[in-house]
């Protein structure tokens, strides 16, 4: 039988997967995906509680964060290309003009 | 001890009601005069005379009133206003007119306002005239309230006022080093003694719940034989801090800075003469303690030792003036110190040495004043036949302190020795020996200093060509020498002070006669002093310069090492107490201060390499807080 | 479809616990070594196409669990839309030699790891802890189908949120427009411009095209010179690594652009990297 509790746990996995992905990846667009994973598992969380309390507010604000998870993957690769043009480097590793 | 010492005062009335005037009159002077500035220069020395005079006036009107009374009514008080009203601690600023304090007004006023009008000619050439009797006055004023006040508190204030005005004026001429040098000198010996003066007055409130006169002496009775002593101890401290005695006497012959009338006044006369005073009133204390009265004797026998061996030894008139004040005091503590046996000697004593010593003062001032300043004795010399009355003035001086009969001092030192010697035992003996030795060792300073200053060969320096002083410094001195001559007798004879005084201070067991055998004795050993003197100035050529003397003599010019003393005992590790808090200071406080700047700085700069620049490094940071986050949700949830 | 999208799979039964169990598990553990493998390869292309798995994998988690209307959502707009503008995107970035394996940030690994390994212990426990029983039974909320359901509850009481987030979604869009907006510092060359520099260029002559083997005829392949050695004209510049051709737009390398105080700020940049996945 599986219950919603199963997939929290997997929901789990994938959260911590993506944010292991995001610290140890240099090139920002697989950080940017790794990002994608994080919510992706979030929305499966949301989900699975949804069906836990047969309320269907879960799937609106996974709908909802899918919406927002567009729009931001729009914007940053946006920036990404901006930075790409002037620096010739994907690296998140180059910006680091904020150090001591 | 005499009932009649706790008797409350009366009230006082008629004239002597206005008795604030006394302390009113040199305040306005001193007031006018320092607050005036320049602008009383032209007047400013006739407001300064006129002070001290209108008060002499009003104290012999109040003493006439006082005299009409009997004498168990002789002691008046009233109250100015509340001075301090706080709870229990509740201080009038009160003044008490009885037959002590009456004695000092008119010693202080009378010789006071001659000393003044000597003061106008002596300081006629000095522009700072007038700050110099603004300060005059405020002296008068301070020490007026000192010996008129009716409780301990406002006797410390006068006490505190004459110290500054000594400070002020011994100073006066403050672009000279050594004079600003030992103006600090005596503010700084006289401190230390009124620590033992405030103590003791702390002790009095805290065991006894007032200060006043009156109040202490009803509750003395009920205190302790240690409290007793403590006090009559403290108060022994503060007045040798004043009275610059063993061990507190080092400033008295620095003071010699000042100007001569300074030194007559302050530091002959009046102020150095407080100590005793301060004793004398504390009878009802001393009386109940053996102890803190054989300490008082002791300290003056020592002392009148130790000045007379300094002024021995002093070529610089003023000096040996001073260590003769400093011995003169001895005997008046030493009176003192013998109960109410000696307490009126005492005042006697010091009524008589104000005269005489204000006297020879005010003839140094003069000598001084036409050699062009000049002090050395080995540079004076044969001036009798250009200064007659100078001369006659000064040596009649001269024979009331030697103690030479009908003068002045053979009147009232003699009366110490026997008391000293009626005291009986070994104590008796030790005193009254040293009281001998002291009054021939002090006709042979003396007369040494009439003989180098007064005959002899000229010694002058070149350009000194002096003559008689002028009208205004003569007239005094000749007042005072009448003063000199007489009032030893006068107070003496037919015990016409002890009758007066005896209702405050008690009255001696033993009435001595005037020719006692210990006064036979005395004279002898004048004589010989005198003939030494004679040997060794009168008849031989006084050197001009002083020459190498015997061990003696060198631990007398030294002041008897009093001040190697001060400064080994008090100066040095005071000094090495002030470099460690220095060194503590710098190295410990200011070390732990910038130990914790350091601190912050040696972290911040650790710190801030945290800051690598990388996105991921700070990403690392933001899971790591995510992770300490969920943890302690959970650790609150379970 | 919709009436068996509503009621089928949540109505309990043997048969249909069994899929859904068998579902789960295949879907999970496919998920989670995708996920893995996202992270851990180093050709970026091949984390897109992993993601893409994932993505389809959740797919299939939301109708299991009773949201049909998510699914579709997600196959149609995160994995079709989203995940093609990321290969969109890398196509522009380029895609050059393989990531390096050396961690630059010392010890980032390590903790990375160790923190991952420390939230995974952490949420599990709570999630563990949790009480989270069995899904509810079939109420009636699921009597409408899933769709209108869904409208109901975004049109009353997620109003607000939807109309912020749809006025989000423009912001967004003109954000890219602005962001991603070229000036040209030089009018666009004509035909004729093109032609002339074409003449007067280096290689006037059409390119020549990638090789054609016996086992790779690939556009990647390069081609044969006549003495044998490849000819790097015969490859597209983007699949070599090499810079893109002068277009009218500023080429100059990172190092010679001018940086804070007049000084090259490309200095900077540690061993001078290429464009790619680092």
């Amino acid at each position: 039988m599986v219950s919603p509790g199963h997939y929290i746990a997997l929901a789990v996995i994938l959260f911590v997967i993506g944010a292991v992905g995001v610290l140890v990846r240099r090139n920002a667009i697989v950080v940017f995906m790794s990002v994608e994973l994080m919510l992706n598992a979030c929305n499966l969380a949301f989900v699975a509680f949804a069906r836990l309390h047969n309320q269907l507010d879960g799937q609106v604000i996974a709908f909802f964060v899918m919406v927002v998870a567009a729009a931001e993957v729009v914007v940053g690769l946006a920036i990404l290309t901006a930075i790409f043009r002037a620096r010739r480097s994907a690296s998140v590793d180059d910006a680091n003009l904020m150090k001591y | 001890m005499s009932g009649s010492l706790a008797v409350a005062s009366m009230h006082a009335t008629g004239v002597q009601d206005a008795a604030w005037l006394l302390l009113a009159l040199p305040l306005f002077g001193a007031a006018v005069l320092l607050l005036g500035g320049k602008r009383t220069n032209s007047w400013g020395h006739l407001l300064g005379v006129a002070m001290p005079v209108l008060a002499f006036v009003y104290g012999v009107i109040a003493f006439a009133q006082m005299l009409g009374y009997p004498a168990v009514e002789r002691s008046r008080e009233l109250v100015i206003f509340q001075w301090i009203d706080v709870g229990r601690f509740q201080i009038p600023m009160g003044l008490r007119l009885d037959q002590l304090s009456i004695c000092f007004v008119l010693l202080i006023t009378g010789v006071g306002s001659l000393i003044h009008i000597f003061a106008v000619g002596y300081m006629s050439h000095d522009p700072e005239r007038r700050r110099f009797f603004g300060y005059m006055n405020l002296f008068l004023a301070a020490m007026l309230l000192l010996v008129l006040s009716s409780n301990y508190l406002g006797l410390y204030a006068g006490w505190e006022g004459v110290g500054l005005a000594s400070y002020l004026l011994i100073g006066f001429w403050q672009y000279k080093p050594t004079a600003a040098t030992a103006a600090k000198k005596a503010f700084i010996a006289n401190r230390v003694g009124d620590v033992g003066l405030s103590l003791a007055i702390m002790l009095m409130f805290a065991q006894f719940g007032t200060v006043t006169f009156t109040g202490v002496d009803s509750a003395i009775g009920r205190a302790s034989h240690g409290v007793v002593l403590a006090i009559g101890l403290l108060l022994l401290l503060g007045a040798c801090g004043k009275s610059a005695q063993v061990p507190l006497q080092s400033w008295l012959l620095d003071a010699m800075e000042g100007p001569t009338p300074v030194s007559a006044l302050i530091h002959a006369a009046t102020m150095v003469t407080a100590g005793v005073y301060l004793i004398v009133r504390s009878a009802p204390i001393f009386d109940l303690s053996a102890g803190a009265r054989l300490a008082v004797a002791i300290v003056g026998a020592v002392t009148l030792l130790f000045g007379a061996i300094i002024g021995c030894a002093k070529d610089d008139i003023k000096k040996a003036l001073a260590g003769s004040t400093m011995s003169q005091i001895g005997y008046m503590m030493l009176a003192a110190g013998l109960g109410p046996a000696g307490y009126v000697f005492a005042i006697a004593h010091l009524l008589a040495h104000g005269f005489f010593k204000a006297g020879m003062f005010l003839g140094a001032g003069s000598v001084k004043h036409e050699m062009n300043d000049e002090v050395d004795m080995r540079r004076f010399g044969g001036l009798w036949k250009i200064m007659p009355i100078t001369w006659v003035t000064f040596g009649i001086g001269y024979l009331a302190i030697i103690g030479v009969p009908p003068f002045s001092g053979f009147y009232t030192k003699d009366p110490i020795i026997d008391a000293a010697y009626a005291k009986g035992g070994t104590s008796g003996a030790l005193l009254g020996t040293a009281a001998l030795i002291g009054a021939g060792i002090t006709a042979f300073y003396m007369t040494r200093v009439m003989f180098m200053t007064f005959s002899g060969e000229r010694r002058w320096d070149e350009g000194a060509h002096p003559h008689e002083a002028p009208r205004v410094m003569t007239s005094p001195m000749i007042v005072l020498a009448i003063g000199s001559a007489a009032a030893g007798g006068f107070l003496i004879l037919s015990n016409r002070l002890l009758n007066f005084l005896g209702p405050v201070t008690g009255v001696p067991p033993q009435s001595h006669g005037v020719f006692t055998s210990w006064g036979l004795i005395a004279l002898a050993l004048v004589a010989v002093g005198i003939v030494i003197a004679w040997a060794m100035y009168g008849r031989r050529e006084v050197a001009v310069t002083a020459p190498a003397g015997n061990l003696v003599t060198v631990a007398a010019r030294k002041d008897l090492y009093g001040d190697t003393i001060n400064e080994g005992l008090l100066m040095r590790p005071g000094q090495w107490l002030t470099r460690l808090s220095v060194y503590f200071d710098n190295r410990g406080v200011d070390g732990l201060v910038n130990t914790v700047a350091a601190t912050f700085g040696g972290s911040s700069g650790r710190m801030r390499k945290l800051q690598s620049g990388f996105v991921r490094s700070y990403a690392l940071s933001m899971l790591a807080g995510a992770v300490l986050l969920v943890g302690a949700f959970l650790l609150v949830r379970l | 479809m919709t009436h068996a999208v509503s009621h089928g799979f949540v109505l309990a039964g043997g048969a249909a616990d069994n899929t859904r169990e068998t579902a789960f598990w295949i879907l999970a553990i496919v998920s989670v070594a995708a996920a893995l493998a996202m992270v851990l390869t180093r050709r970026a292309v091949h984390c897109a196409v992993l993601l893409a798995v994932v993505m389809l994998c959740l797919a299939g988690f939301y109708v299991m669990l009773g949201a049909p209307f998510l699914a579709f959502v997600q196959v149609i707009v995160y994995t079709g839309a989203v995940l093609m503008l990321f290969l969109f995107v890398l196509m522009i970035v380029g895609i050059t030699a393989a990531d390096s394996i050396i961690e630059t940030i010392r010890g980032q690994r390590l903790w990375a790891t160790i923190a991952g390994i420390a939230m995974l212990v952490l949420l599990s426990l709570t999630v563990g802890h949790a009480a989270i029983g069995p899904a509810a039974p079939n109420s009636s909320k699921f009597a409408n189908s899933n769709v209108s359901a869904l409208a109901n509850l975004i049109f009353t009481k997620y109003l607000y949120p939807f109309e912020i987030t749809s006025a989000l979604l423009i912001t967004a869009a003109l954000g890219a427009m602005v962001l991603a907006h070229r000036e040209r510092t030089r009018p666009k060359p004509t035909q004729a411009e093109l032609a002339r520099l074409r003449i007067a260029g280096p290689h006037p002559t059409p390119l020549p095209g990638p090789g054609t083997y016996a086992q790779h005829n690939g556009v990647h392949m390069p081609a044969l010179l006549p003495d044998g050695s490849q000819s790097s004209l015969s490859v597209n510049p983007v699949l070599s690594g090499a810079d893109e051709p002068d277009t009218g737009v500023d080429q100059r390398r990172p190092e010679e652009l001018p940086g804070p105080v007049g000084a090259p700020a490309g200095a900077a940049l540690p061993g001078g990297q290429e464009a790619g996945d680092h």
